[in-house]
């Protein structure tokens, strides 16, 4: 059964249909990507799978009809968001913020001080900035903190927005490294990202969403050769020279490519 | 004015400060936490120092009548927006905490009633009794309309006002109250006469900064309740409810302002509608903490204070004036030194 199911899901502002009839799935273990130009809706559709959007259709995580459940509710199941804003609270420390995290496990005292060393482990940029406030960090620390905090949720299903947005090359590239890297921890992911590249590349499976609908899907490996994705969102042919804002080598599923450079 | 007349002034302006401190405290709790600003705050304090009051003459509270309609009317919000959500299941959870919990005291006075109670019970029981009406408020007015403009809330806040201050009338009736001191000890400070009550007020005032700050600093609770003020939308992803840390402040304030109420009754005679002004003059200190600093919103609080002792003593008849006059060059200073970090930001 699929964890996340999204079934002929409808989007709107006010009469303005942002998300037209999507459906996807992930499976537990599974990392989804959804790519898409700008304005496609893929932030609508987020929002309105982790709560904070109205929509029509159909919805369920883990067997769970999401009418059921409100944006706490689908957090204290382990079903998280790292939006595209981030959200952090720029007034309190990096350490606040990773507690305040693991907020709907509070009553696990014992969990949450594991988790929070595993997040230090994972991130000792974080580490050494604990006592700062999150609104000091740069915009690298910053995602870095929005990951750790979402990740003190002890979540089965991220859903990150844009998270190589605004971040110099290195960065992203480290960034991409860890989402990767959630997988050994049994974390389902779906990703949703510009950088199409570096998205199939450390996804299974993907969706090209445009003007609030898919047009393509498929297995990663197979949309990175599909025609029709490349054209659009690959940089067109492959000829080398194209600026490079993305990893230059993923190892994940999505299969080895390692010719051009990256869009945008 | 010799010496001796302006330490006698200074203390009574510090003793009226600190109670202004743990309203202001409260304004800018409840502000930061659900942006709403709570016009009928002050009204909490005076509904205690009532309830405190009638309690102590052995008669039954107005705040009784008052707290069993706000529950009745709180549940029925509820149970409408539950049954429109289809989640019945959560019905007893909801009766539960918003119509037996806030009649559990209600009841208890209802039945004592006519006894002599000690008077710590007498204290307890009335803050018990006051603490669910602004949570209660919140659900049946504020909660619809969370999402609105501060300015809404406040338009709507300033409504609640008038209408509390009609049911304060009906409940409470038109005659001012004056309790008994809490303690009648006289302190000789260096040839200075200090009231026990003016020390217990400072002492009390002081206890509940610390308690709050300690709350903040130390407890995922305080945290979450920060958090809330930060940014809504981070902690309800988190799993924050912003409801929950809403109700958390009305109640936190609410014992903020039932303390305030409790140690002014003694002092000041208190009627259905005094609540307003001691608001208002809380407000002016929230003010000049900007509605967002807690220790800057205590020193205006104190400021407000002294301001209105110092000119009871020269120009009483202007004293009100004077302090809301307070706010003019405030709210210039602020409006100034915030278009200069908008400025700042700008440059960026």
């Amino acid at each position: 059964m699929a964890l996340l199911s999204i079934d002929q899901v409808t989007v709107a502002y006010d009469k303005v249909e942002a998300v037209r009839g999507v459906s996807l799935a992930i499976e537990p273990g599974q990392i989804v990507t959804v790519i898409g130009p700008n304005g496609a809706g893929k932030t609508t559709l987020l929002g309105a799978a982790i709560g904070l959007l109205p929509w029509r259709g159909r919805m369920s995580f883990d067997g769970i009809d999401l009418r059921r459940l409100d944006v706490e509710a689908r957090i204290e199941r382990g079903f998280c968001l790292v939006p595209e804003t981030r959200e952090l609270f720029g007034d309190l420390s990096v350490s606040d913020n990773l507690l305040l995290g693991g907020y709907s496990r509070r009553r696990d005292s014992a969990g949450l001080k594991q988790s929070l060393t595993d997040v230090y482990g994972r991130f000792p940029r974080l580490s050494e900035r604990r006592d700062q406030k999150a609104s000091t960090l740069s915009g690298g620390e910053r995602q870095m903190l929005a990951l750790g905090r979402a990740l003190m949720v002890k979540p089965r299903l991220l859903m990150l927005d844009e998270p190589s947005l605004g971040l110099a090359p290195i960065i992203v590239r480290e960034v991409f490294r860890i989402i990767a890297s959630l997988r050994e921890l049994g974390v389902s992911i779906l990703l949703v990202e510009q950088n199409a590249r570096a998205a199939l590349e450390t996804a299974d499976f993907g969706y090209v969403l445009e003007t609030g609908e898919i047009v393509h899907s498929g297995a990663a490996s197979a949309l990175m050769h599909d025609p029709r994705v490349t054209a659009s969102y690959l940089g067109g042919h492959h000829d080398a020279g194209l600026e490079a804002r993305g990893p230059k080598r993923m190892s994940g599923p999505g299969g080895p490519r390692s010719e051009e450079g990256e869009l945008r | 004015m010799n010496g001796e007349i302006a330490a006698i002034l200074a203390m009574d302006g510090i003793a009226s400060g600190a109670i202004y401190v743990l309203i202001g405290l409260g304004l800018v709790l409840i502000f930061a936490v659900t942006r709403v600003i709570f016009v009928p705050f002050g009204d909490i304090a005076a509904f205690t120092a009532l309830s405190l009051a009638s309690l102590e003459t052995g008669g039954r509270p107005g705040t009784v009548g008052l707290v069993a309609v706000l529950a009745i009317l709180a549940t029925a919000v509820e149970a409408t927006a539950l049954v429109r959500n289809r989640a019945l299941h959560r019905l007893p959870r909801a009766l539960l905490f918003y119509l037996v919990l806030p009649l559990v005291p209600a009841a208890a006075v209802w039945f004592a009633a006519g006894t002599t109670l000690s008077m710590p019970l007498r204290i307890v029981l009335s803050l018990a009794l006051v603490l669910p009406i602004a949570p209660l408020l919140d659900r049946i007015v504020f909660r619809p309309i969370a999402d609105a403009s501060v300015l809404l809330l406040l338009t709507v806040a300033v409504a609640l006002h008038f209408a509390l201050s009609g049911l304060g009338l009906m409940f409470f009736g038109p005659e001012g109250v004056r309790t008994k001191p809490l303690t009648d000890t006289v302190f000789d400070v260096a040839g200075l006469i200090v009231n026990g009550q003016t020390l217990l007020i400072l002492a009390a005032s002081i206890a509940f900064c610390g308690l709050l700050f300690l709350y903040f600093e130390f407890t995922i609770q305080g945290k979450a309740l920060r958090a809330t003020a930060v940014n809504r939308i981070g902690a309800r992803l988190v799993g924050i409810r912003p409801t929950s840390t809403g109700t958390i402040a009305y109640l936190l304030a609410s014992l903020l302002a039932g303390i305030s109420g409790v140690l002014i009754a003694p002092v000041t005679t208190i009627f259905y509608d005094s609540g307003f002004l001691l608001g208002l003059k809380a407000f002016v200190g929230a003010i000049i903490g900007a509605m967002v600093s807690y220790p800057v919103t205590a020193l205006g609080a104190v400021m407000v204070g002294l301001l209105e002792s110092y000119t009871s003593f020269w120009l009483s008849a202007y004293k009100e004036v004077l302090v809301f006059g307070l706010l003019i060059p405030v709210l210039l200073w602020r409006s100034l030194s915030f278009s200069g970090t908008e400025e700042e930001e700008a440059e960026e």
